[in-house]
């Protein structure tokens, strides 16, 4: 089979999970490895992070704080790409899947967005002697959190479904801006107090920003992040695709 | 048990302490609701049956 056949196959199967039922089924058969994954890999990098690597000459014990700062930082934008992508679809296409997908996104991106301020913040006052300055890195994280706020704000503030899809699509698309700012804003500006990117890779090799002492826990909590994303969007997801089909079955039942 | 983290203890501490907290509160919100609209589902659809 070649590579062309095997890539149409993989596109086809992701677009029959916009039909409710496959997803249902599909996401029902994962979600239990992806908890047990999830568990193990941000279990291993957070303790390994946390009780078994030494102190940064510099920085000293607050390097820890990496463990938990980069990966919430890495989804809360990957999470915002992800509501923009299935905002998207919803507006391409109008497939549900995809924006309840989004919906079900946002808290956890606004979490995670969340923890990387709060985690920089207190990372921020030993280092820079101040929890907060106007960094452009910094401010742009403060409004990619407004964002989701917004977003989920706007959901709530509507009653018909489709039309709260159709703003909160909007919005999304329009705060994909932020996303990317909070992403490239250390290489758009060289003022600020905010370090450049810790993790790079050039040509899928990792650059020499971080030792791999460091580096080795921090790709596994990295991973365990990304995968507690995933495992709480499934969850959302199926909650949001349920609480559909009960809003339909009720609508039915007030009819008769 | 703990590492002896210095003079950086309670930064160290509270970074963990708070993003703990976050991750437990989104993950309890989940699966509540997860757990009540299932079973609102499953009533309503029984209803629907009966």
């Amino acid at each position: 089979m070649n590579s062309t056949s095997t890539s149409k196959r993989l596109w086809d199967a992701f677009w029959q999970l916009a039909n409710p039922k496959v997803f249902m089924g599909w996401s029902g058969r994962w979600l239990p490895w992806l908890v047990g994954l999830t568990v193990l890999f941000l279990a291993s990098g957070l303790i390994w992070g946390f009780f078994f690597t030494p102190d940064d000459m510099r920085q000293g014990s607050t390097v820890k704080i990496i463990y938990l700062h980069v990966p919430a930082a890495l989804m809360a934008i990957n999470g915002y790409l992800l509501m923009f992508v299935g905002s998207l679809v919803w507006l391409i296409r109008r497939q549900h899947v995809s924006v309840l997908a989004a919906k079900a996104a946002a808290p956890v991106g606004m979490t995670m967005t969340l923890i990387a301020l709060g985690t920089g913040a207190i990372w921020g006052q030993p280092m820079w002697g101040t929890y907060w300055v106007w960094d452009p890195r910094l401010t742009s994280f403060l409004i990619l959190f407004l964002f989701y706020a917004g977003y989920i704000a706007l959901w709530a503030a509507i009653d018909d479904d489709d039309t709260a899809a159709d703003l909160t699509s909007i919005l999304a698309l329009v705060g994909l801006v932020f996303a990317l700012l909070s992403r490239y804003a250390v290489l758009f500006w060289n003022q600020g107090l905010h370090q450049g990117t810790t993790v790079t890779f050039v040509d899928g090799a990792k650059q020499e920003n971080i030792s791999n002492v460091f580096f080795q826990p921090l790709l596994l909590s990295m991973v365990g992040f990304g995968l507690l994303f995933l495992t709480l969007l499934l969850i959302g997801t199926r909650s949001e695709l349920r609480a559909r089909r009960l809003k339909v079955l009720e609508a039915r039942e007030r009819m008769q | 048990m703990i590492p002896d983290l210095g003079k950086y203890a309670v930064e160290v501490i509270g970074a963990y302490g708070m993003s703990f907290l976050a991750l437990v509160l989104v993950c309890f919100v989940y699966i509540r609701r997860s757990r009540s609209v299932k079973r609102a589902l499953i009533a309503a659809e029984a209803g629907k049956d009966a």
